[in-house]
């Protein structure tokens, strides 16, 4: 292997890499504030869809997640326009599913138990396959 | 530790979520080649872009999917919208092959299948962990 299609290797891992733990951390963020916040449908039903929006909105850790999820979008993009579209994006969709998995577990002590890990896995297996 | 919050009306949820989110992409793309390229000299395009109806359908579409998303990760795990929700892939690659007349080669079968047995999997399991109270950090922060 050249030393040039190594660099390209490499500098497409660290975009991939990029895009994959900007989605994770957003897509963690915004689910530690939607369990902080509670169940949409009980504060819907007390407050309204007004007062639901407003809690939502209000949620610093929503902000926080919402940022990485953008941080994320363009990271993709800036991918997009240096590697193929048929690596980076079964490969950032595919592996965020794994990400997540372990995050889920980590940080908000979900019980990941062997059936959702199957699960993880499997869609992993199942977008690199619909991409190829 | 883990418990089922599933109602029929949260599994409709779920539908949405994994029905809008590629349904939006895909109209977000058609009105993009309708509108060709942007560069960055010429931002202005994009304001002409949301005069295009398959772009305003495809972000109308995405506001449906991230209200939905938001309201299932308030009554279930991650780890179980995200898996749950993949079918979508599937229902867009059904459309192409049945409306379209789309050929799907083999191994996109073969994924769609993997992906239906994961959706299988997950959906059958609890659907939320209840956090015991030594988690300060996932108390409630917003009333």
């Amino acid at each position: 292997m050249s030393t040039l299609s190594l660099q390209h290797g490499w500098a497409d891992a660290a975009m991939i890499a990029a895009i994959v733990i900007f989605a994770t951390i957003g897509d963690v963020m915004i689910a530690a504030a939607m369990r902080a916040i509670g169940d949409l449908d009980d504060i819907k039903a007390r407050r309204g869809l007004s007062g639901a929006i407003l809690a939502v909105l209000g949620s610093p850790r929503f902000v926080f997640g919402v940022s990485f999820m953008a941080l994320s979008f363009f990271s993709l993009l800036f991918a997009l326009s240096h590697a193929d579209l048929s690596l980076v994006a079964p490969a950032s969709a595919s592996l965020t599913f794994v990400t997540n998995a372990i995050a889920a577990k980590i940080f908000l002590h979900e019980n990941v138990d062997s059936r959702r890990w199957l699960a993880a896995v499997l869609v992993c297996a199942g977008v690199t396959l619909m991409a190829l | 530790m883990t418990k089922s919050t599933m109602t029929f009306r949260r599994y409709v949820v779920l539908g949405v979520v994994a029905v809008t989110a590629p349904l939006g992409d895909f109209l977000l793309s058609i009105g993009m080649a309708r509108v060709g390229p942007v560069s960055l000299s010429h931002l202005s395009t994009l304001i002409y872009a949301l005069k295009t109806p398959q772009i305003l359908l495809g972000i109308a579409l995405l506001i449906c999917f991230f209200s939905s998303y938001l309201a299932s990760l308030s009554w279930a795990d991650l780890t179980y919208v995200l898996p749950a929700t993949s079918i979508g892939n599937v229902i867009v690659a059904l459309l192409a092959h049945f409306g379209k007349h789309e050929h799907i080669p083999l191994t996109r079968w073969l994924g769609i299948i993997l992906i239906t047995a994961a959706v299988g999997f997950v959906t059958r399991g609890p659907s939320y962990t209840e956090i015991p109270k030594h988690h300060p950090e996932l108390e409630v922060e917003t009333r």
